[in-house]
């Protein structure tokens, strides 16, 4: 073997190896962070924490219940609001959108899809908390459904074009009008693909901190008062880990751990249902 | 027929009914939604910021002086905080992530294609908080006792690395959002890399190249502008985080040449001062910047999506 030939047989094995190394680091912050959350996690893991109300500061014990159910609350409205007016446009861009309007339309979702979460935070502090005077459930709820929206928008878009032709046109024959056709046929063939991009996007909302900072605020106490600040686990688990108390920050973990757990449940879910759906193409 | 006598076939055109006229209407007007919300944003911030705007013009961002009691504002240490963050997380991110779009599109046997790809968008997955927490508790104290002591002791002499070690600064903001853009970045790349026809490669492959040089010859420079996308639209993210830097990034308003000290940005003081925003200048400051980050990401994702339809509209590749 020649020189030259040996020395390109070199840079490749070389750049192969780089190529392997590069998504073996990349894995390594990942595995860390799930180690973690695990250990410190399930360290100090008591069921209490699910169902209580924080302690009074300085003082040991309570719980995070009431952002347990916050976060609940909040991701109901953001999924209340933002899943219909998604899917809509979402039929809108698939069926109809070959013109100029959908094209701005898929732009701007896109578009939005990379807006910064605080900024939508600052946007929903200046149109809903300062109209309502005060910070709210519903404000949270807003932020979060802003920041759900691409995400289920381009997701169920997709997913409307993969609905063969076939069905549309069996139904259109049998002199069913098109817009029955969309709703009883296309969507609901798509249903199931379209909850993978639902969980996905709330996967994305229910650990969003930055928004909700000023929006949901945050609340000590139960409330379901959609009209009151109320307390979620992301805002919690960052309350708790800035703090400079050892007991809250056992709590933070545990927080972080039943978060992690939700939004991974959400993904590995989401990820499966794609796959039963992936016979439709 | 209903359409008959409604008049609704002049009214609303020859061929389609009333029914489908009106639920293509109706579905047109959430479609339209999406571009009347994001015109609302830019508007709405603005409106919030004018106050700011009027009073300091571009002295908004030159000025360091930012005094909540004089009601003075200049965000200079907040915008050098984010650049520098997110041009840190960059040089970074994206080798690593180049590595792994290779890997993914071009090298990896392909049972391990999903899984890999799987977990990569896993990282993307976690939320910014709980990144914040695994800072704090693990990657600051890390910083302060393995790495910085080590970097201070064979690289002192440049100013990047003097400075007591802390552990919470740029450096520990910096790994983060590399850690957080990553998936982003390699995702966007391994999709812009297959979308590059299969005749390209095969074309090289024929002609005796071995398996990087077909991917420097015949695959990098087709993927170029979209791998520039790709960066773009991490960078967009990189400068808009805000959680996960807010908590290790020591939220200290300095410019300094050390990645050792403490440092805040845009997002972190918004995050860290409008809830104590006690005046309408202070609030209107603080909108200022939520407006800038809102302005700059909007400009960068522009950029990044026409690079990288460029590049996924290529004939015979694989869709993007």
């Amino acid at each position: 073997m020649n020189a030259i030939l040996q020395r390109r047989l070199a840079k490749d094995l070389l750049m192969r190896g780089a190529c392997v190394a590069a998504t073996v680091l990349a894995l390594i912050p990942l595995v860390s962070v799930l180690f973690y959350i695990a250990r410190s996690g399930i360290g100090g893991f008591s069921w209490h924490y699910l169902t209580s109300l924080p302690a009074p500061v300085g003082e040991l014990g309570g719980g995070f219940g009431n952002a347990l159910l916050g976060s609940l609350v909040l991701v109901g409205i953001a999924s209340a609001i933002a899943v219909p007016m998604g899917v809509l446009a979402a039929v809108y861009l698939a069926e109809f959108g070959q013109n100029r309007l959908g094209t701005a339309a898929r732009f701007a979702a896109d578009v939005m899809a990379g807006v910064p979460s605080i900024a939508v935070g600052i946007f929903v502090y200046g149109v809903i908390v300062l109209a309502m005077r005060g910070f709210s459930a519903v404000a949270g709820g807003i932020a979060l459904a802003i920041l759900m929206l691409p995400t289920v928008v381009r997701t169920t878009e997709e997913l409307i074009k993969l609905v063969p032709s076939s069905l549309r046109e069996a139904g259109l024959a049998l002199g069913v009008p098109k817009w029955r056709v969309i709703l009883k046929v296309v969507v609901r063939t798509g249903a199931p693909g379209m909850a993978t991009g639902v969980m996905l996007a709330v996967a994305r909302a229910a650990g969003e901190t930055a928004p909700l900072l000023f929006t949901a605020f945050g609340n000590r106490f139960w409330s379901t008062d959609l009209r009151q600040p109320i307390a979620s686990l992301p805002v919690h688990i960052y309350t708790y880990a800035v703090s400079p108390y050892e007991d809250w920050h056992h709590q933070a973990w545990s927080a972080a751990l039943v978060l992690l757990l939700s939004v991974l449940i959400l993904n590995v879910g989401a990820r499966i249902i794609t796959r039963q759906g992936g016979e439709l193409r | 027929m209903v359409t008959r006598w409604l008049g609704a076939k002049r009214l609303f055109g020859s061929e389609v009914n009333l029914g489908d006229r009106l639920f293509r209407l109706s579905t047109a007007a959430f479609a339209m939604l999406i571009i009347v919300l994001l015109a609302a944003m830019a508007l709405a911030m603005t409106r919030a910021s004018a106050e700011s705007i009027s009073k300091f013009g571009l002295s908004f961002l030159t000025s360091s002086d930012w005094d909540p009691v004089q009601e003075k504002y200049g965000a200079l240490p907040y915008v050098f905080g984010t650049v520098a963050s997110s041009v840190l997380a960059l040089a970074i991110a994206v080798p690593i992530a180049l590595g792994i779009s290779v890997f993914l599109s071009e090298l990896s046997p392909a049972w391990t294609r999903n899984p890999l790809s799987f977990v990569v968008e896993l990282l993307a997955a976690i939320p910014s908080v709980i990144f914040g927490l695994w800072g704090i508790f693990l990657l600051a104290p890390w910083l302060r006792e393995s790495v910085q002591p080590a970097l201070a002791e064979n690289l002192g002499w440049f100013a990047l690395f003097k400075g007591v070690p802390r552990g919470f600064g740029m450096l520990a903001a910096g790994i983060i959002l590399a850690i957080m853009i990553l998936p982003t970045i390699a995702a966007v790349s391994r999709d812009v890399m297959r979308a590059v026809p299969r005749a390209y490669r095969e074309g090289a492959l024929a002609l005796g190249a071995t398996r990087w040089e077909t991917v420097r010859v015949a695959v990098l420079p087709h993927a170029t502008p979209g791998i520039v996308g790709a960066v773009i639209l991490g960078l967009g993210r990189a400068l808009g985080e805000t959680m996960a830097v807010t908590m290790v990034i020591g939220n200290r308003a300095q410019i300094s040449a050390s990645l050792f000290a403490p440092a805040a940005t845009m997002a972190s003081v918004i995050a860290n001062e409008y809830t104590e925003a006690s005046s309408d200048l202070y609030l209107a400051a603080l909108s200022e910047l939520g407006l800038l980050l809102f302005a700059v990401t909007i400009i960068l994702n522009i950029a990044a999506r026409l690079l990288v339809w460029r590049v996924s509209r290529l004939p015979g590749g694989a869709r993007a």
